[in-house]
């Protein structure tokens, strides 16, 4: 099976306190350096049959909808390679 | 024949049973709906009410949204029928896109829980008429997303109609853009905001007023003069 990766984020310009709140925690942890810290959301799916152009607009159209809300969210949509260990 | 005012129970809803009580106190008949009902049973008029839904695993009110419920809800709403929704009702009409924006975690990450002053903004709504323009209310706030935000468009166009129903006063409880607490469609028959009502209808309970019957006695006016 094919895995098809979505990445959700908030737009740049929504205020994101729960990234704020992991750069806080960093330096305490002697994570020194990381100026900023976004949080997002990313989505797994295993897609049955071929990733082709019909089934990644599908996969699209259900991001568009559902997994991300795209008044305070923006997508990625890819294909990821699966590692054949993993993918057997 | 009074009004039949429907309320939606989804898994995981809190406050359902309270909004039932606030319609009966205030005059009209409640009607319980279930998440996986397509027929509305003849209501006049729903509530979405508070709580949680399907955990809001995704985003608050996102799974919801697409129950079979709303589906008919959405299409009603669209023709006229009056919808409040209540903090994760909220959530779930600006899900469904009936209102604009969208409601994130709160600015300081704490679930807030405390009486919360309101004005009321706008008296010409389906479920504020019983409300003076500027009349200030105390009604409780409960919730961990409560922070509504929208583009710099949507905000001025809502401020430019008279669409921020509620803002909140004595300081923003979740970092909301320009303090609103609730807001309402062009129509002004869907209104949702995050404070609860239903919770403030009773002296014994609560805020030890009654500053949210008005939500409940301004729809049953409406209906019952429809």
């Amino acid at each position: 099976m094919a895995r098809v990766v979505v990445d959700v984020m908030l737009k740049p310009e929504i205020l994101d306190p729960q990234g704020q709140a992991v750069q806080r925690a960093l330096p305490r942890l002697g994570f020194e350096g990381i100026a900023d810290v976004r949080q997002g959301k990313r989505f797994e799916l295993e897609v049955e049959g071929p990733v082709d152009d019909a089934a990644l607009a599908r996969i699209h159209q259900a991001a568009e909808t559902f997994l991300a809300n795209t008044v305070i969210e923006d997508f990625t949509v890819r294909v990821e390679t699966v590692p054949v260990e993993e993918g057997q | 024949m009074t009004a039949r005012v429907g309320v939606v129970t989804f898994p995981g809803s809190l406050d359902d049973r309270d909004a039932q009580r606030a319609v009966r106190l205030a005059g009209a008949e409640p009607v319980a709906l279930w998440h996986r009902d397509t027929d509305l049973h003849q209501v006049d008029a729903v509530v979405l009410p508070g709580g949680f839904s399907f955990g809001d695993y995704l985003r608050a009110g996102a799974i919801s949204r697409f129950s079979p419920v709303m589906t008919t809800i959405i299409e009603q709403a669209k023709a006229g029928m009056p919808v409040l929704g209540i903090c994760n009702g909220f959530q779930v009409l600006t899900e469904s896109h009936l209102l604009p924006g969208a409601m994130l975690r709160n600015n300081h990450l704490h679930f807030i829980c405390r009486d919360q002053k309101l004005r009321v903004e706008n008296n010409g709504t389906a479920w504020t008429s019983d409300y003076a323009s500027g009349q200030e209310i105390m009604i409780p706030l409960k919730n961990m997303d409560g922070r509504f935000t929208a583009d710099r468009r949507t905000v001025d166009e809502l401020e430019a109609e008279g669409r921020v129903v509620f803002r909140y006063l004595d300081g923003n409880p979740n970092g909301s853009i320009n303090d609103i607490a609730g807001i309402t469609n062009a129509a002004g028959n869907v209104v949702g905001l995050m404070p609860h009502p239903e919770h403030a209808v009773d002296p014994m309970v609560g805020t030890g007023g009654t500053d949210g019957t008005g939500f409940f006695t301004s729809i049953l006016k409406r209906l019952v003069n429809a």
